[in-house]
């Protein structure tokens, strides 16, 4: 399977199978597309002879032999068996999402958590709760050291002193378990003070701090409860816990919506502001909401993210560079190819708990009851939900099928796709396209960067 | 080559023999909690 695309000047050959990424010449361009049509050798020296000297092209058909020969060009999706068998081992628990506080001080328009309360009652994990959590984690994790816990919310600062006695806990029972605790924090920055960032530089593997870009724009969606913007606030808090961590092993991460469909602009206000690592996401809400992403919107988004990836380029050239996370790629080492077609884990590697200790399939799950699948007590009693979500893979969706991008984002976001077409087999169309154009903008900044050496 | 420039030298079938040790990150976890992000996360096996 091929991919082809012309971006920022630069023509772009993606075979799909081998993750490989070939940047060629307008020969070279045109002769795949013919070739991967089905034309041979001679029909394409035919078909281009008009336009391009025949030696050029006799040579530009060597090169892509060669290549086909190395592996790296027409490859064949030899992964489909292998995923089945990988599919039908025996799961482990290895991340939790802790809803450590289903409570919130902001009332961002945008919440699926319906401003920390999830469908359900304001409520804060007990320590007791957290510890029977972690506990099961350790227990289901089989042989995979490295676990992961987020503190999340609502806004899990609300429940700080759980968080930090958590940490503690976690790390006494990873010595005695030989097990390596990751612990992050995702918050809203209004209670964020010294003495967390403190703790969190010693004990936090990664901190998402929620920001969404210019100050109007962060204002009229992440209000507090009475109407103030929260941006004066939290902006010199999270710059100087951005800075306190070094610029790394963090994220500022905002979400678009319909009302800043130039979210680049955002993006690069946050660059503006001394961030080195963002992420901005489109938000994902039913399209009868105000501010939900239209499909007449996509043009603009589609130009939006290949307007930010050109200045990325050209800010990386001139040593101002920063990372946005959805164009991160790592081309000669990124997630092996059972990490690409399992998908993100969820009701399987990653569950999320409730202040209560019910389990979820993740945090976006979490009050929709014939998702409830367990609890920190008895462990999981809905065995089928697991395998539910085991056996959906890009193979078992008729739209990843043939996507070139299935091995980027692993079939989408389960959520996603229950909450537009009621079935986790499926897609979120609009998130489809978005996720297939930052794909190729990722590839594009490599290519431009390469171009540089 | 002349006509072509290959940004990656290896290709994903290679991972397929001694891949699947299960210890990187789940996507969720790093930032997006509202997308999937397989693809960004690095390989802890290499």
């Amino acid at each position: 399977m091929i991919h082809q695309y012309k971006n920022n000047g630069y023509n772009i050959v993606l075979d799909v199978n081998s993750g490989s990424v070939h940047v060629v010449d307008e020969l070279v361009y045109d002769v795949i597309a013919l070739l991967d049509a089905g034309d041979t050798a001679q029909t394409v020296t035919e078909k281009l002879e008009k336009k391009y000297p025949a030696e050029e092209i006799a040579e530009a058909l060597e090169e892509c032999e060669a290549l086909k020969e190395a592996g790296v060009l027409f490859t064949e999706d030899i992964y489909e068996h292998a995923i089945t068998d990988y599919k039908a081992r025996k799961t482990v628990v290895k991340a939790l999402c802790l809803h450590i506080a289903h409570d919130c001080n902001l009332a961002c328009r945008y919440c699926f958590a319906e401003e920390g309360e999830y469908h359900g009652r304001r409520a804060l994990m007990s320590y007791e709760v957290g510890k029977k959590a972690l506990d099961f984690l350790i227990a289901n994790s089989g042989s995979r050291r490295n676990l992961e816990v987020d503190f999340f919310g609502g806004e899990p600062l609300m429940n700080w002193q759980v968080v930090k006695d958590l940490v503690k806990y976690g790390r006494e029972q990873e010595k005695l378990h030989d097990k390596n605790f990751r612990f992050t924090l995702t918050t809203n920055g209004v209670l964020l003070n010294d003495e967390i960032m403190e703790f969190c530089n010693k004990e936090m593997a990664n901190v998402v701090l929620s920001i969404d870009g210019r100050r109007e724009v962060h204002d009229f969606m992440r209000p507090f409860r009475k109407g103030a913007g929260s941006y004066d606030l939290i902006l010199p808090k999270f710059k100087k816990f951005a800075d306190s961590r070094n610029q790394q092993k963090y994220y500022v991460r905002g979400t678009f919506t319909h009302h800043n469909l130039d979210f680049s602009q955002d993006v690069l206000h946050l660059a503006d502001e001394g961030f080195e690592q963002i992420s901005v996401e489109p938000v994902v809400a039913p399209e009868t909401e105000e501010y939900a992403i239209q499909k007449e919107d996509i043009p603009q988004i589609l130009a939006e993210y290949d307007k930010l990836a050109a200045e990325m380029v050209k800010r990386e050239k001139e040593g101002r560079g920063f990372t946005f996370f959805h164009y991160m790629i790592d081309l000669s080492g990124g997630p092996c190819v059972y990490k690409r077609l399992s998908g993100c884990g969820s009701g399987t590697e990653y569950l999320a708990v409730t202040p209560w200790g019910d389990l979820y399939p993740c945090h976006q799950f979490v009050g929709i009851d014939k998702y409830l699948m367990g609890n920190v007590d008895e462990g999981i009693t809905k065995p089928e939900i697991v395998d539910e979500f085991k056996c959906c893979n890009v193979y078992t969706k008729e739209k990843c099928r043939n996507c070139f991008a299935k091995f980027y984002c692993s079939g989408g976001c389960a959520a996603n796709s229950y909450n537009f077409h009621g079935t986790i087999q499926d897609a979120y169309d609009i998130g489809c396209e978005l996720q297939r154009k930052r794909v190729e903008c990722a590839i594009m900044i490599k290519a431009a960067l390469a171009d540089n050496e | 080559m002349k006509h072509i420039k290959t940004l990656n030298t290896k290709p994903l079938q290679n991972t397929l023999k001694k891949g699947g040790c299960g210890e990187c990150q789940t996507s969720c976890q790093s930032a997006c909690k509202t997308s999937c992000t397989v693809g960004n996360q690095t390989c802890e096996n290499k």
